[in-house]
């Protein structure tokens, strides 16, 4: 999957990041290299969200190296980091209470002179809740609609790198299948990926990779097909 | 034909006095509101915004020869580039901070717009002049001055536009996604800081455009705007931050509450409204279509 001709569409070295006085990323490096998905998996408070969100400016200061498609990121204002192409799906899915499903979905701007993404059509197709309830009010869905609301509203805009915080996070399983078989379709459309998940299952199963974190760095790496071998270490990567 | 004592007509033209004035309440609060909701600033410079579009008007008419339309256009663009200038320089500085702040320094630039505009105008009213339209219609039972029509029309005008601009547009719903999260509204690449400044802009943009609606039926002074933003306070506390159209009426519903206390019981006229506040807060402490904030 790694091409190493092109250069990565995410490099992270030594990312520090606070929150008022605390120091929560602790110098973070990773890459994640076009058409994969990575997912940062770790306990409550070990830095993965926190990642995501020091990765767009939304933390209070951060500093370090971030590179997104080539271009270095960590002074520029959160608009334009998006600009470069890239779809953030919060944790708490930031559906807007004030809009409609369709005015959700149609919400964030296409980038100028990025190639569009999914066309509305077939955001309905990878998501056939949604257009069934486009006319209800955003947070009038369920659980399980405005995940795939929030996903959905990110891949019309030509953004080629996602981040998505906990997206199978207390849904139904049918949902997170859902969900799942989504991620599939997304990365073999091409779309490079970045989760954050607490469901082990769920992640491994999508993923190129998984980067374990804890106190605000990123200590192991490994593929999907190394873990039987890991076992041990991973649950103690994990459990509380 | 009397109503409760008081000659129809009299009651009438009282009330058409209240619907001028509840247009005002209505553009004014609706600016403030719109502010609240996207900077979470309580404007006090909204009453200096108003003031200014009046006396602007004023201005224009007697040192530039130009006329009452022109100002109508002019005056609000002046004071809303003026707003993003004031946002840009120093309420930006505050969005993090408690609400009390953006109070105490909006008050501050209250203090100071109005304290350099009495040193230049006086605080004695200045007359307008005959209003731009004259004459008067004759509604059967009520004869009213065209002028007061046209403030009520053009009044409402701005609002509706107002309101379809918030909820149909994408802009509006950029601004109302805004509201309620904006940092993700600027993860989707939008650029909020500038969506603020428009915003503030906008909003005292309106209190001018209200200014030079009542330039030539009030007198216009630099203390002009210190009663009516008492006023638009409490008509925003009443209607609660929750709705657009919510503001709208109750603006103009106050307005007409005002008109109707003055003809029965004069007295208590300039309080009712502070006495409406006290029964809705008792009520619903987030006013009649406040939301849950």
């Amino acid at each position: 999957m790694n091409t190493t001709s092109q250069p990565p569409v995410l490099a992270v070295n030594g990312l520090e990041a606070w929150y008022g006085e605390s120091h929560i990323l602790q110098g973070v490096d990773f890459e994640v290299h076009s058409g994969e998905v990575v997912t940062l998996l770790g306990r409550n408070g070990s830095g993965r969200t926190t990642t995501l969100k020091a990765l767009l400016g939304l933390t209070d200061r951060r500093s370090g190296s971030v590179r997104l498609f080539g271009e270095e990121v960590i002074s520029l204002d959160t608009y334009r980091i998006a600009r470069l192409g890239v779809g953030y799906c919060p944790e708490e899915r930031g559906i807007f209470s004030s809009l409609s499903c369709e005015e959700n979905l149609r919400l964030p701007p296409l980038h100028r002179g990025k190639a569009p993404g999914l066309s509305m059509d077939e955001v309905y197709r990878l998501f056939p809740n949604l257009e069934e309830r486009k006319r209800s009010p955003g947070t009038a869905l369920s659980g399980g609609e405005q995940q795939m609301l929030a996903l959905a509203r990110i891949l019309r805009t030509g953004s080629r790198l996602l981040l998505l915080d906990e997206i199978s996070e207390g849904l139904a399983p049918v949902i997170v299948q859902t969900l799942g078989e989504a991620i599939k379709e997304l990365r073999q459309r091409g779309y490079t990926i970045l989760l954050v998940e607490q469901n082990f299952h769920f992640s491994s199963a999508l993923s190129d990779r998984l980067l374990f974190m804890e106190s605000g760095r990123i200590i192991e790496t490994l593929n999907p097909d190394e873990l039987d071998d890991n076992t041990d270490r991973v649950i103690r990567m994990l459990s509380v | 034909m009397d109503i409760f004592g008081v000659p129809s007509q009299a009651l009438m033209a009282q009330l058409m006095i209240g619907l001028v004035n509840g247009s005002f309440y209505a553009v004014l609060s609706l600016g403030l509101a719109i502010i609240f909701g996207m900077l979470h600033v309580i404007n006090f410079t909204h009453g200096a915004m108003f003031m200014l579009g009046a006396l602007l008007s004023w201005a224009g008419l007697y040192y530039f020869n130009l006329n009452y339309w022109v100002m109508l256009l002019l005056a609000p663009v002046v004071v809303g580039v003026f707003g993003i200038v004031l946002e840009r320089l120093f309420l930006r500085r505050i969005y993090k901070l408690d609400y009390l702040y953006g109070l105490l320094l909006t008050l501050g630039l209250t203090l100071v717009i109005e304290g350099v505009v009495r040193s230049i105008f006086g605080v004695s009213g200045k007359p307008y002049g005959p209003a731009p339209i004259s004459g008067v219609t004759d509604l059967g039972f009520l004869i009213i001055p065209n002028y007061r029509l046209w403030v009520i029309a053009a009044s409402l005008t701005a609002c509706v536009l107002t309101w379809y601009g918030i909820e149909r547009t994408r802009l509006g719903g950029y601004l109302r996604a805004a509201t309620e999260n904006p940092k993700l509204v600027e993860t989707f690449g939008i650029n909020v800081p500038v969506l603020i400044s428009l915003t503030f802009g906008f909003g005292v943009a309106l209190a001018a455009f209200a200014g030079v609606l009542a330039a030539p039926i009030m007198q216009v002074s630099a203390l002009t705007g210190q009663t009516m933003i008492v006023i638009v306070f409490a008509v925003v506390v009443i209607g609660g931050m929750g709705s657009i159209a919510g503001t709208i009426v109750t603006g103009v519903a106050l307005g007409l509450v005002e008109a109707l206390t003055k003809v029965y019981y004069p007295p208590a006229s300039s309080m009712v409204m502070f006495l409406v506040m006290v029964l809705v807060l008792l009520v619903r402490p987030n006013g009649l279509f406040g939301g849950k904030e």
